[in-house]
């Protein structure tokens, strides 16, 4: 097994002048990419330089309340960007509750199951494997999530006459909308489906390649690797299908008519 | 016997009406008035309170796929869910006198809905909720953008529903058109129907 290679900040300067001759061939070329290269590498270097220092803070107190608190705030911030990403949303506390509710709900399961049976660190809750375990978990389910709702939102916004056209025959709500549910579910699938397939052949997993780098055996790494896909895929189709069912349920309704006032106007 | 009472939503009501089986009930009145938005609530495709019932049976106390196969709406603009016209119609419908009667070719079910034109949506629109042989009919506009030999053939259609006594409520633009078929004409202005004329038969 090969040992770790610390890297210096000179290092990273050093990886950083690739970025620095996209910013001079932007300025050079007037293609104005330079400004959001700059502020997006800006905003990448001090939000991990913050997260390097709170994780350190968090794994050192160690406390089983501030690992919960912590884990809801990323849950919380992962339900704002599911809210942001809908082009529709249901109006009101819908908007956001549905989105978010399935995916923390999904996330939380899987999370705990994963590491109560499979993974049980030394306590079960231990921030050093239980953050960043939910945090894979929640960003995927997170886009799964975002992807389902818009697609169904929008598909029954823009098929409403097809829609009430079955509901006129005596179509019952679950029929009339049923190829838009099954729409909305391939989408929330598709990243996750998409990443199983790809894993391995076009790409390596973030997360396997780090552990490559800090000098975990290739095979133990894809084990983990494995696993986490597992978890990820799971999470995601309880997330995306939780999502989707709740607001079919609530964009209908029990006279089996369509509930599109239950929209919010168009963002 | 179609009975309609109290019946509200937020932009009408609340109104009343019945309609004898065999009878045509024109409703006319400017656009925005919530002609639509009546038929609409009959069907009960909107939320709305009040009491509707077809011959004796209230429509709360069926399901409202069960009511809406028996009072059938036909909206002025309607949707396709499949690619091919003949997706739309249950096994071996629409016949060839509805299609005939309608003026509509014999082999419209293999066609694309993409192929047919404004008219002839709307007539295969009428045929396939005629396919479930409703026993009410709620006609949005039945006859808006066909020409006068459809409309003709559409208007022979009513009048065959109204023979077999099934009553209709039409909304319509045309004065003369609900003069051919109504037995009464309504005018809907500020969510409330304005006068009551009869017209002659």
């Amino acid at each position: 097994m090969s040992g770790y290679i610390e890297l210096s900040y000179w290092d990273i300067a050093l990886a950083a002048v690739f970025l620095l001759i996209n910013g001079i061939l932007s300025i050079a070329l007037n293609l104005g990419l330079e400004r959001q290269l700059a502020i997006a590498a800006t905003r990448m270097i001090v939000q991990l330089l913050l997260v390097g220092i709170a994780l350190k803070a968090i794994f050192a107190i160690a406390s089983l309340w501030l690992t919960v608190l912590v884990a809801l705030a990323m849950a919380g911030f992962a339900g704002r960007e599911i809210w942001a990403r809908q082009e529709r949303r249901l109006a009101g506390v819908w908007g956001y509750g549905i989105g978010a509710g399935a995916m923390m709900a999904a996330g939380m399961i899987v999370t705990l199951v994963a590491l109560t049976t499979q993974i049980q660190p030394d306590p079960w809750w231990s921030p050093r494997f239980a953050l960043p375990l939910f945090g894979m978990i929640l960003g995927n389910t997170m886009t799964g999530v975002s992807l389902g709702l818009d697609t169904l939102n929008t598909a029954l916004y823009r098929e409403r006459l097809a829609i009430e056209a079955q509901l006129l025959l005596g179509h019952t709500r679950w029929e009339a909308v049923m190829p838009f549910a099954r729409r909305a579910l391939r989408s929330g699938f598709m990243p996750i489906i998409n990443a199983m397939a790809a894993t391995g052949v076009v790409s390596l997993p973030g997360m396997m390649t780090g552990q490559i780098l800090s000098g975990v055996e290739p095979t133990e790494a894809v084990r983990y690797q494995i696993l986490i896909m597992f978890l990820i895929g799971g999470a995601t189709g309880l997330g995306v299908l939780g999502a989707v069912l709740i607001s079919l349920w609530r964009l209908t309704d029990q006279r089996h008519r369509l509930r599109l006032d239950r929209l919010a106007p168009a963002a | 016997m179609l009975v309609i009472e109290n019946l509200q939503t937020a932009h009408f009501g609340p109104l009343d009406l019945s309609v004898s089986p065999g009878e045509c009930v024109a409703v006319m009145g400017p656009s925005g008035a919530g002609k639509s938005l009546f038929l609409r609530a009959v069907a009960d495709l909107d939320p709305n309170s009040g009491i509707v019932s077809l011959n004796g049976q209230e429509r709360s106390a069926m399901s409202a796929p069960d009511w809406r196969r028996k009072v059938a709406l036909v909206p002025a603009e309607t949707g396709w869910w499949a690619d091919r016209v003949g997706e739309h119609f249950p096994p071996g419908a629409p016949s060839a006198e509805l299609l005939e009667a309608l003026g509509l070719d014999l082999g419209i079910g293999a066609w694309a809905v993409d192929r047919l034109s404004s008219g002839e949506r709307h007539r295969a629109a009428l045929a396939r909720a005629l396919c479930g042989h409703p026993a009410a009919l709620l006609l949005d506009e039945p006859t808006a953008s066909l020409d006068a030999a459809s409309t003709q053939g559409v208007e022979k259609l009513i009048g065959q529903q109204l023979a077999g006594g099934v009553p209709v409520i039409m909304v319509t633009h045309e004065a003369t058109q609900a003069a051919r078929l109504a037995t009464r004409t309504l005018k809907l202005a500020n969510g409330q129907f304005a006068n009551r004329q009869v017209a002659a038969q």
